[in-house]
């Protein structure tokens, strides 16, 4: 059965010079970073020269950059290290509605131990308003957190501008970035945040490996403690072969991802337009233009996602949905409520993310396959109108 | 895969869809803001289900669930139909995942609805057909312990008064006693 693979969002393949660079390090060179002998000095060497590589991707210093395991984890890092660092200023935390849960729960966890947290809505797009956080801030506030690119929507949030108002208010900017570096041109210069998030499986790079952007002098607390790895801000022995990896990538990406956002692009667009002009009832979600360059995202009406991305998996079509029934949580999209969708209309979320590698007879073959399931489920689902009645 | 054989069986060739024109009996649950909407149709002939037909919509679960009830509700007195329970129809599609065994496994209930629509009709035979459709978006979700309705920001159970909290993990509703959530497991309870 023929394979596609439209779930870049979820995670890319690994590049074959990324796997290639990452494998000595799994067998060859094995010493750990922190030992003083020439064997932990080959693979602390590794991983400076890989941090020097993601600190060009995004235009940071060297040594603001930071190991973690997982976009998650610097998202994590980041919220709770920076605000509890700054506790004895102010307790509260602005973000936006459309944060991913690794950002949320973080936040979350924070308000039961006492912090406050303001939520900034978003309009129909998905998109945030700097001025709305310049109306958020408070003299409590800390520190603001918007993402830069949304997993779920596609669109492409105005950090720039959001840290210009945090600048102006003296108040910390994270930015979790994980969707959107590698996949567009991201640099911490001209966004002017203090923190950003970022993963490699985001961009061809291992699962298990991402990094943390630290601007100097930002006072952001451990939250592994133990060792002095990472200049002591993140310990744990360090995963060699991973980070490795995650730099081969920005490497790559640095390279290449203005080439892959111009082959992918058109592919979008083809999806985006097919959706409009062959499909009933679909609507596309987050913004039109301002989006990712591989991201198209859709709300499939009366029926429901889960159902849908069974169907497509079963025809060989990998897709993601934000649909209640397929997050573990059984809730529908935050993302999609907060951009003021009905529950009905938000449990029929898809996203197609296109990798390089897509083509267009992908296209053609979701588009052959697509209209039959939709009929399908939309004949078995009590809220489509004007059906046939037996 | 998560869900067994013959979950994907059910999914992938569901039995009995679509609606009755001149239903003895209709019955509807869940809602949008759960996740799954059921309605069943039944024709009764002789205290038996003559013919059954449902719409559902919903996740994988939810479809093969509303087909699996639809097949044992077939042929059965209204009696032993009313006996069939969620967790026969889960038993027998093999299984469901353990985070789906609330919010999809609606299929008996709704069966039951109907089959109590028609007893009423029968008492009255003016009354409407089926239960008003629910509006859309109402924060309405089912208590966990008597089935009962319970809506999203409220506290206590309208039917067994059961206070209640919300899960940490799985963020569905649950008793202030529990220190398991009976829906997902997890040990973790809101305070």
């Amino acid at each position: 059965m023929r394979r596609v693979y439209f779930d870049h969002i979820a995670s890319t393949p690994v590049f074959p010079q990324v796997m290639e660079a990452m494998l000595p390090y799994l067998n060859e060179f094995y010493g750990n970073p922190q030992s003083l002998h020439s064997f932990g000095q080959e693979t602390a060497s590794a991983i400076e020269s890989a941090r020097e590589k993601v600190a060009q991707l995004i235009e940071a210093e060297t040594e603001e950059v930071f190991f973690t395991s997982s976009g998650t984890e610097s998202n994590n890092f980041a919220i709770k290290g920076m605000a509890l660092a700054q506790r004895t200023k102010g307790k509260n935390i602005v973000m936006s509605a459309v944060e991913h849960q690794s950002v949320l729960h973080s936040v979350k966890s924070l308000e039961k131990s006492g912090f406050s947290v303001t939520e900034v809505p978003v309009d129909q797009f998905g998109l945030v308003d700097p001025e709305d956080v310049r109306k958020a801030i408070t003299p409590e506030t800390i520190l603001v957190s918007v993402l830069l690119a949304n997993g779920e929507v596609g669109t492409i949030e105005p950090v720039a501008a959001v840290a210009k108002v945090c600048q102006e208010q003296g108040v910390l900017c994270h930015s979790d970035a994980v969707d959107a570096v590698g996949n567009i041109p991201v640099s911490v210069k001209s966004l002017g945040v203090d923190a950003l998030s970022l993963a490699a499986n985001q961009f061809y790079g291992p699962t298990g490996s991402a990094a943390l952007f630290l601007k100097k002098g930002t006072r952001c607390l451990p939250q592994i403690d133990g060792g002095i790895q990472e200049s002591g801000k993140r310990a744990g022995s360090e995963n060699i072969a991973g980070i490795v990896g995650l730099g081969t990538a920005a490497e790559i990406a640095q390279k290449e991802l203005g080439v892959w956002a111009d082959k992918v692009r058109p592919l979008r667009d083809t999806i985006i337009q097919r959706m409009e002009q062959e499909m009933e009832h679909v609507i596309l979600t987050g913004h039109p233009i301002n989006r990712l360059p591989h991201h198209s995202s859709f709300c499939v009406k009366f029926i429901e996602g889960e159902a849908m991305l069974l169907n497509l998996d079963m025809k060989g079509i990998a897709a993601a949905s934000g649909s209640a029934c397929t997050s573990r949580a059984l809730k529908a999209s935050h993302v999609l409520l907060a951009m003021g969708l009905d529950h009905a209309t938000a449990q029929g979320s898809l996203v197609f993310s296109l990798v390089e590698k897509n083509t267009t007879d992908d296209i053609d073959y979701l588009f052959e396959v697509f209209p039959e399931i939709i009929e399908r489920l939309r004949q078995m689902s009590p809220l489509y109108p004007n059906q046939e009645e037996e | 895969m998560i869900y067994s054989e013959k979950v994907m069986d059910h999914f992938q060739n569901p039995r009995n869809v679509g609606t009755i024109q001149d239903a003895d009996g209709v019955g509807k649950v869940g809602n949008p803001v759960c996740g799954d909407m059921m309605e069943f149709y039944i024709k009764v002939k002789d205290n038996r289900i003559a013919d059954v037909k449902f719409k559902t919509f919903g996740c994988g679960a939810a479809i093969a669930v509303s087909s699996m009830v639809s097949e044992m509700a077939r042929g059965k007195t209204l009696e032993e139909a009313m006996a069939i329970t969620n967790d026969d129809v889960a038993e027998e599609l093999d299984g469901l995942p353990k985070n789906k065994l609330h919010c999809s496994n609606l299929g008996a209930d709704a069966l039951h609805k109907a089959i109590e629509n028609y007893r009423e009709k029968k008492l009255d035979p003016e009354k409407e057909s089926g239960e008003k459709a629910e509006k859309e978006d109402k924060e309405e979700c089912s208590c966990p312990y008597c089935e009962g309705p319970v809506e999203g920001l409220e506290e206590v159970c309208r039917s067994c008064h059961v206070e209640f909290d919300r899960c940490d993990d799985c963020d569905r509703v649950l008793s202030k006693e529990d220190e398991k959530c009976p829906h997902c497991g997890a040990t973790k309870v809101r305070v």
